[in-house]
């Protein structure tokens, strides 16, 4: 079960902050009172990014909602074209233009330990989910499971780390901090709970393999080509396992965060 | 000081729009998605996601990428079918306090017929049909490339169709007013144009396609100089009215069309940006027309001197 989300805007929002995580993933600051009140962990923002009306990027770019505090949203992004390298020249100080909250976000499920598991640019809608477990479930256990290709590229885990009681564990491909080793392996094979998970495709794919399992409720967030972010284009088409009823199924929409035994064959 | 009142209102037959502006097919879902960001009743028309008779699936993923001021999309005509349209979209429909335009799609004439026949028994303020889809191997367009074909068309849903008749045609033909002159002896009440112009993009890594329908339609800015020529060419061959489509995002792209001879204009690509535009479009509309003392759109409408 996910969350259904509240109103939608369109609107600009002053960037408080920018600034440069490792080589080429950023944090962007956005003061957006609204967006901030309405946001669920999981939901994402569409971002222009085009400058001075440009026409080009024509399309915004669909931004998971990395954390929200007191009226400001903050996106992490990687730079990989040219909106995003665009947006990363944003300065402190200047509007962007955003729409959103869109699409489902994660729904916390009824368990009593919460384990958020990411691989790469993954990470980025965990931090909010984490964050809101604490705040609405402080009882509850979070084990927190990140993954990266290196040192370099494991970024904004310090935010995970300021959490109250949560266990971050990580891992890199070339073990140069953490567990030399894949993400998954981080899973306890006796694990209890509810898994939340973003990555990679094959990261998610075998995370969700694992909680099917060891028989655990898993949500896996999904990225996909988008073009309008809220339901008209139909271009952010992905298979559910009932395709064949049932049809495509729209990851602005239906998504990005999907029950995994829903979407993985 | 009085300030006499501008009017926006244009016509197709006898159906009266508010004002010129129109959504396209496609870029703006059944409207309701909408809501959130625009008084969809503000506009002068919206023509909704394209219907057939039995639901589509629409073709595999990627479907759209992005081009340089435009993006290519191939859908595929996804949509839940004729039935669930009328007993879902419609009710929807009803509350809106604008036209509301069924767009239809079909393999065959007897398919556009009957989705036709169907929809003049709802409360559908128009139809227009597509027969102008590059992205389906049956999605019309061969109706649109051929004008024996379109005017075939265009009679025998003429004879079904008790709403105005609107043709949507394709860009990809050499003469578009040879369509456009079909359409409009096979009894149309409008032409719209144009639809998308078919295009591709390759991902020179991995050396595929980055659609995977391998072409797919282009819009958005890219196209309007194409688009705002084949309207200038088909207002000056036929004596319907016409409807401009094609890269419409600013006012400054309506006056264009409008000046070049277009009764309407559809915002399309545009919407899937910034989903207010259209809404904006009607106000800085009015707003141009008050500031320059035009008291009827008509007065634009076709005004261009060459």
């Amino acid at each position: 079960m996910t969350v259904d989300n509240e109103k939608q805007i369109r609107a600009v929002g002053e960037i408080k902050d920018i600034r440069c995580c490792s080589r080429d993933i950023f944090e962007i600051v956005i003061a957006q009172s609204s967006i901030s009140r309405n946001a669920q962990p999981g939901q994402f923002v569409m971002v222009k990014t085009a400058v001075d009306k440009s026409d080009d990027p024509l399309l915004r770019r669909p931004l998971s909602i990395h954390q929200v505090q007191h009226g400001v949203i903050s996106l992490l992004f990687k730079v990989v074209g040219r909106g995003t390298k665009l947006l990363a020249s944003f300065k402190q100080g200047d509007y962007v233009d955003i729409l959103g909250p869109l699409g489902k976000g994660f729904a916390v499920e009824q368990q009593t330990t919460h384990f958020l598991i990411g691989g790469g640019m993954g990470i980025a809608p965990l931090l909010f989910l984490a964050e809101t477990i604490r705040l609405e479930r402080p009882a509850e256990k979070i084990v927190i499971l990140l993954g990266a290709r290196s040192r370099e590229e494991l970024v904004a885990v310090d935010g995970f780390f300021a959490i109250n009681g949560v266990e971050v564990k990580i891992a890199t491909d070339d073990g140069s901090t953490g567990h030399h080793g894949l993400v998954t392996e981080l899973l306890p094979g006796d694990a209890v709970g509810a898994v939340y998970c973003c990555g990679p495709w094959p990261m998610m794919k075998a995370v969700a393999g694992l909680c099917r399992k060891q028989e655990m409720e898993c949500q896996v967030s999904i990225e996909t080509m988008m073009a309008c972010g809220m339901g008209a284009c139909l271009g952010c088409a992905v298979q559910g396992v009932d395709f064949i009823e049932n049809g495509y199924l729209h990851v602005c929409k239906d998504g990005p965060v999907f029950e995994a035994r829903k979407i993985w064959l | 000081m009085a300030v006499k009142k501008t009017d926006l209102a244009v016509s197709i037959g006898d159906w009266k729009l508010k004002n010129p502006i129109m959504t396209a097919s496609g870029t703006f879902g059944y409207g309701e998605e909408f809501a959130d960001y625009l008084d969809v009743d503000s506009l002068g028309a919206i023509v909704v996601k394209g219907i057939s008779l039995l639901p589509r699936t629409g073709n595999p993923p990627p479907r759209v990428v992005e081009t340089s001021c435009g993006m290519l999309n191939a859908i595929g005509l996804e949509n839940v079918g004729l039935e669930r349209f009328i007993s879902e979209k419609i009710p929807i429909f009803e509350k809106y306090k604008t036209g509301v335009v069924a767009n239809i799609l079909g393999d065959s004439i007897d398919d556009y017929c009957r989705l036709a026949e169907r929809l003049s028994d709802t409360s559908i303020t128009a139809i227009e049909v597509n027969i102008s889809c590059p992205n389906v191997k049956k999605g019309g367009v061969a109706f649109g490339t051929d004008p024996k074909m379109a005017y075939d068309i265009t009679r025998a849903v003429r004879k079904k169709c008790s709403k105005p008749l609107i043709i949507k045609l394709t860009p990809n033909v050499t003469d578009i007013t040879a369509i456009a002159l079909a359409a409009e002896e096979g009894g149309a009440d409008a032409v719209s144009l144009i639809n998308t112009l078919l295009g591709m993009a390759i991902d020179i890594k991995s050396r595929r396609p980055k659609l995977a329908n391998v072409v797919g339609g282009l819009s958005g800015p890219a196209i309007k100089p194409i688009a705002l020529r084949m309207v200038w060419q088909v207002c000056n061959k036929v004596t319907i009215p016409v409807i401009g489509i094609g890269g419409i995002s600013r006012v400054e792209d309506v006056l264009e069309f409008l000046l070049a001879g277009a009764t309407a204009v559809q915002i399309g690509t545009a919407n899937l940006v910034d989903p207010n535009v259209a809404g904006e479009l009607v106000v800085k509309l009015t707003a141009y027309l008050q500031e320059n003392k035009i008291e009827n759109i008509g007065q634009l409408i076709g005004s261009l001197e060459v």
